[in-house]
Order: structure tokens, then C-alpha cells, then sequence
């Protein structure tokens, strides 16, 4: 269910460029509401990883403005963004785990980081690693496990603090389809059940039917070519709604 | 498919604190291994032996100026011994009816003569070289170069051969040369402190490099500035702590081994150079002044270096 009273995230106008090079992302205008599910597609090179990057906190954009959870970011300082990104869950491109720790403690991270309780922490994460097909692995670092095993604990540690925008690079990029499968139906039950917005990045054309009520955002050269969502999979004839509206 | 059962928002209040104590734990923490905990072992030894040094040579001067600031020495110069003898009396007699005066003493002949056999020979005790008459004046207190001189112009009527001189002015260049030394180590102190601030800086900065990627992690997790800067200050607090206490002992034991060598010389005047409880206290310090410095340095290095990360 889309809540169209309050907005997630809103672009207006936004450019990004890196030094003095040519923005790789111009011109971005749209809102993401709460409990809404988007597949961002594009070719490589498209933007997606800098679209991704803004909205997961690692760069400030070159120009225009961003509100994220209400707030401005352009005049935010700096010491109020790790607040920001309490709420967000991220699975990144190359998983970016934290090479010394094991499983059970990169799935912890974000509790521990947040100053959960020491008990709840172990048996979210016991749960979730159990869940992911990890139980077994809690003990491995991550050089010992497999790209799949990787991505899952990535996945596993983006979603544990039950974040409200989850934010996906390429998460189905290195496991079989039976577990892209049972990850992209974890990312709708947090959707659905618990109102997380989710972000998933993807080459997979075939991903997108999984996820019937999915809106899908089409980056090509840095502009979002699908501003009003009607190029979703499979496209609509009538588009009527800005990105981030279910029809 | 169901989600599996996820843990509640943490408590914010709660959440402070135990999310630092975990953030240290965030890094790994390898052994005592890199150069930082060395150098500042050798730094803080250099310092310990300048500050017992700077000490020990201010415990000096003060007991020779508190000794010799009190008093003043009378010359008579006449070359006839029996004038010279009747002189230092009447000399002796005006002093001793002065108010600034304590006591008075009339330096024996002999006590002179063997006080100058070193520099003169044979020579001091023939009678052949005269040798002035030398009165030692002790003071009710410290007296200025006004009253030193009032005192020689009122003995200057009674004996007008009399030269009086102040103890401490003889001692001038030796308290020059004492404070030039405190000086030195004092500015000792601060060059290797200086030193100390550099290793730390450069190792700080060295560590966040390396760790970079993990930094960028816990940051785009929620991780603040202060839970990372922990994680960086937990090592530097080990190694340092582990440099400074090295570093003590070493300086400590070269302290005692140099004041054995002194203390075997026998002089008064270097027996007054001995550390004292406060003094020990102080040095005590030097460790303690030595983490709190690396740790100083290694919060701001690691702030500063963070300030580059949104």
C-alpha cells in the first residue's frame, strides 16, 4: 500500500558530476514514497551505480536539490547524515563486507552499530543467517565463502536493522535463480509487511516480472527516461502517475 | 516465504553507549607490532631523563642561591699582616654592630692558607703573598644590591681597605649556565613532544588508510565520527600506553644510573641536585602527559581525515 501523503525521497532537478568531468547524471527529477517497490534498469554506464549512490548517501549531488525522510540534504551537516543512514539498508555492488569479521558479526554491523542489545542482536542475526541458507556459515570471513554466500550475508546485513528504504545494487548479480528468487520475495515480504521502500538495481529483465506490482525507473546517459514510471514491466499504454505510485 | 523475526529500533539512550564500546571492536586489533609503540618508548625515555635532568638542576640552584643569597663576603686588602689583623677586627666589630647582620666570622689564617695551597702552593702559607683577611657575613635575609652596598660604604668609614662582595654574584654565571641548562631541557621537552605528536600523526594517518574501506563501510552503515574515531583511538591507547611505560622504565633507569655516577662524586653541591617526592611525582606524570598526547593527536588526525568523507 502506497502512502502518497508523505515522500520518501525527492529529487528536483539533480545533477551529478565527478571533478570536471561531464555530469553522469542530469536533470533528475522524481519522488520515491513509502512502501513502494522500484527496479532502476539501464544499460552499464547508464548511472545507476551514481543514481544508487546518492540515494544511499555516499556522494552529495553536484547541483539541485534532494529531501530524503522530510529533510534537506543539500543543507544538512554532515554529523546528522549516519542518523540518515540508519534507516537505510544497502546491498552493494561488490558486497563490501568487512574483510576481518565474520558473517554473524558484518550481519550484526548495523544493530551493533545502532547500540542494539547484545541478545537481540545474536538471534536477529542467528535468524537471518538461517534464513539466507548462512546458519552454517556464521563463523566463515568472507574470504573463505563463495561470491553467492557473500552476496547473501550483504544482503542479510542490509535488511537486518529492518531498514525503511532498502537500496539494492545488483543483488541477484551472483547467486542461482533459486535464491535470487527466495532474496527478491524476502525484499516483498519487507515491502509488504513491514512498509521498507526497496530500490533494486538490475540488468535482469526477467527479474522484473517477479515482482507483479513493481515500478520500474530507466536510467540511459545519466537521465531518467521513464520520469512518469509508464515504461514498467511489462510496459503500460497509459502512464498517469509520477515513479513511486502503484496503478 | 516469511521474513524472519527482526529486532525492534534500538533504544537511543541505550544505543550511545554500547555502540562504542562495540565500534571498538570493529578494527582488527593486531599484536604490538608496527614502529609507533617503539618510538614512543624512545621518545618518552628522552623526556623522562630531560625532566629528571631539568629538575635535579633546578633542586641545584635552588639550594645554592637559598645558601648563598643570605650573605656577604668581606675582603680586607693590606698587605702589612698586622694592620691586616687589626683592620679585620675593627671590620669585624662595625658588622657585627649592624642590623642587617646575623653573625660574623673571621676566616682564619690557616683555614685561607689551605683553602689556596691548590692554586698558590707552598706559597700560601710562607707569608711571602699576602693574603686578604676574609670575613664571612650571614644575613637576617636576602639583601639587594642597595643594602649590599650601604653595608660597604658604612664599613668603608671604619676600614677603608674593605671590599665587600655578595656571595650569589660570584655564583651569577654558575645560575646562568644552571637556567640556560633548564632551559634546554624544558625546549628538550617540547622538541620531543613535538616528535611524539609527528609519530602519532603519521601512524594515524597510515592506519585510516589502510582501513579506509572498512571505515567507508561502517560509515555508510550509520557508523558516526565518534564510533570510528574509538575504533582508531582503542589501538593508539595500546600502543602508546604499552611505548610510554617502556619508555619510562628505560628513562627512569638511565635517570638512576646517571644520579649513582653523581652521587659517587661527593660533592655538597651536587647532593643538592636530588630528585624530590614532588619531583618524582612530576616525572610519574611524563607517561601519562605522553598517551594523552597521542591520543590528542590521533583523535584530531582521524577527525580531520573523516572531514573529507561525506
Amino acid at each position: 500500500m502506497i502512502d502518497r501523503s508523505t515522500e520518501i525521497v525527492k529529487f528536483d532537478n539533480v545533477g551529478l558530476r565527478y571533478g570536471t568531468d561531464p555530469e553522469v547524471l542530469s536533470n533528475l527529477s522524481f519522488t520515491l514514497y513509502p512502501g513502494s517497490f522500484y527496479f532502476l534498469t539501464g544499460a552499464s554506464g547508464a548511472g545507476k551505480t551514481s543514481l544508487l549512490k546518492l540515494l544511499y548517501l555516499a556522494q552529495r549531488p553536484s547541483r539541485g536539490a534532494i529531501r530524503m525522510f522530510g529533510q534537506d540534504l543539500m543543507t544538512m551537516p554532515r554529523e546528522k547524515l549516519p542518523e540518515l543512514r540508519r534507516r537505510l539498508g544497502v546491498v552493494f555492488q561488490n558486497f563490501r563486507l568487512v574483510p576481518h569479521l565474520t558473517a554473524f558479526d558484518n550481519v550484526a554491523l548495523p544493530l551493533r552499530l545502532a547500540g542494539a542489545d547484545e541478545q537481540r542482536v545474536t538471534k536477529a542475526v542467528s535468524d537471518m543467517l538461517e534464513w539466507v541458507g548462512l546458519g552454517h556459515r556464521a563463523q566463515a570471513i568472507p574470504a573463505t565463502m563463495s561470491g553467492g554466500e557473500q552476496q547473501r550475508v550483504a544482503i542479510a546485513r542490509a535488511v537486518i536493522a529492518r531498514p525503511r528504504m532498502l537500496i539494492a545494487d545488483e543483488p541477484t548479480g551472483n547467486v542461482d535463480p533459486d535464491m535470487a528468487l527466495k532474496l527478491l520475495r524476502l525484499f516483498e515480504a519487507l515491502n509488504n509487511r513491514v512498509g521498507t521502500t526497496v530500490v533494486v538495481a538490475t540488468h535482469d529483465v526477467h527479474l522484473l516480472k517477479k515482482v507483479p506490482d513493481s515500478l520500474i525507473m530507466r536510467l540511459n546517459r545519466g537521465q531518467l527516461s521513464d520520469p512518469t514510471g509508464a515504461l514498467r514491466y511489462p510496459p503500460r499504454p497509459a502512464p498517469s502517475s509520477v515513479p513511486g505510485s502503484k496503478q | 516465504m516469511s521474513v524472519p523475526p527482526l529486532p525492534e529500533a534500538p533504544e537511543e539512550a541505550a544505543a550511545t553507549i554500547t555502540a562504542h564500546a562495540r565500534a571498538a571492536a570493529l578494527l582488527p586489533q593486531p599484536r604490538i607490532a608496527g614502529p609507533m609503540p617503539w618510538v614512543i618508548a624512545i621518545l618518552i625515555a628522552l623526556v623522562v631523563m630531560a625532566a629528571a635532568g631539568g629538575l635535579a638542576l633546578r633542586n641545584l640552584a635552588d639550594a645554592a642561591r637559598s645558601d648563598l643569597a643570605a650573605a656577604v663576603t668581606v675582603q680586607v686588602i693590606e698587605p702589612n699582616p698586622d694592620l691586616r689583623g687589626q683592620r679585620a677586627e675593627a671590620a669585624v666589630a662595625a658588622l657585627e654592630g649592624m642590623e642587617l647582620v646575623r653573625s660574623v666570622r673571621l676566616v682564619p689564617q690557616d683555614e685561607l692558607a689551605e683553602l689556596l695551597e691548590p692554586w698558590l702552593g707552598a706559597a700560601a702559607t710562607s707569608g711571602d703573598v699576602p693574603i686578604p683577611a676574609l670575613i664571612d657575613v650571614e644575613l637576617v635575609r636576602r639583601a639587594s644590591s642597595g643594602e649590599v652596598a650601604a653595608i660597604a660604604t658604612a664599613l668603608a668609614d671604619v676600614v677603608p681597605e674593605a671590599r665587600v662582595d655578595a656571595q650569589g654574584d660570584w655564583l651569577r654565571p654558575v645560575y646562568r649556565a644552571l637556567a640556560a641548562l633548564q632551559w634546554l631541557a624544558l625546549g628538550l621537552i617540547a622538541l620531543v613532544a613535538l616528535a611524539t605528536a609527528a609519530a602519532v600523526w603519521l601512524s594515524s594517518r597510515n592506519a585510516f588508510a589502510s582501513a579506509r574501506d572498512t571505515v567507508e563501510i561502517i560509515h555508510l552503515l550509520g557508523g558516526t565520527d565518534n564510533q570510528i574515531t574509538g575504533i582508531f583511538l582503542r589501538t593508539v591507547l595500546r600502543e602508546a600506553a604499552f611505548g610510554a611505560l617502556l619508555g619510562t622504565m628505560l628513562g627512569l633507569g638511565a635517570a638512576w644510573l646517571l644520579g649513582q655516577q653523581f652521587a659517587a662524586l661527593d660533592s655538597g653541591m651536587v647532593g643538592a641536585g636530588v630528585l624530590r617526592l614532588a619531583d618524582w611525582l612530576a616525572i610519574a606524570l611524563v607517561p601519562v602527559a605522553g598517551v594523552l598526547l597521542a591520543l590528542g593527536t590521533a583523535r584530531m588526525t582521524i577527525a580531520l581525515a573523516l572531514r573529507d568523507m561525506l
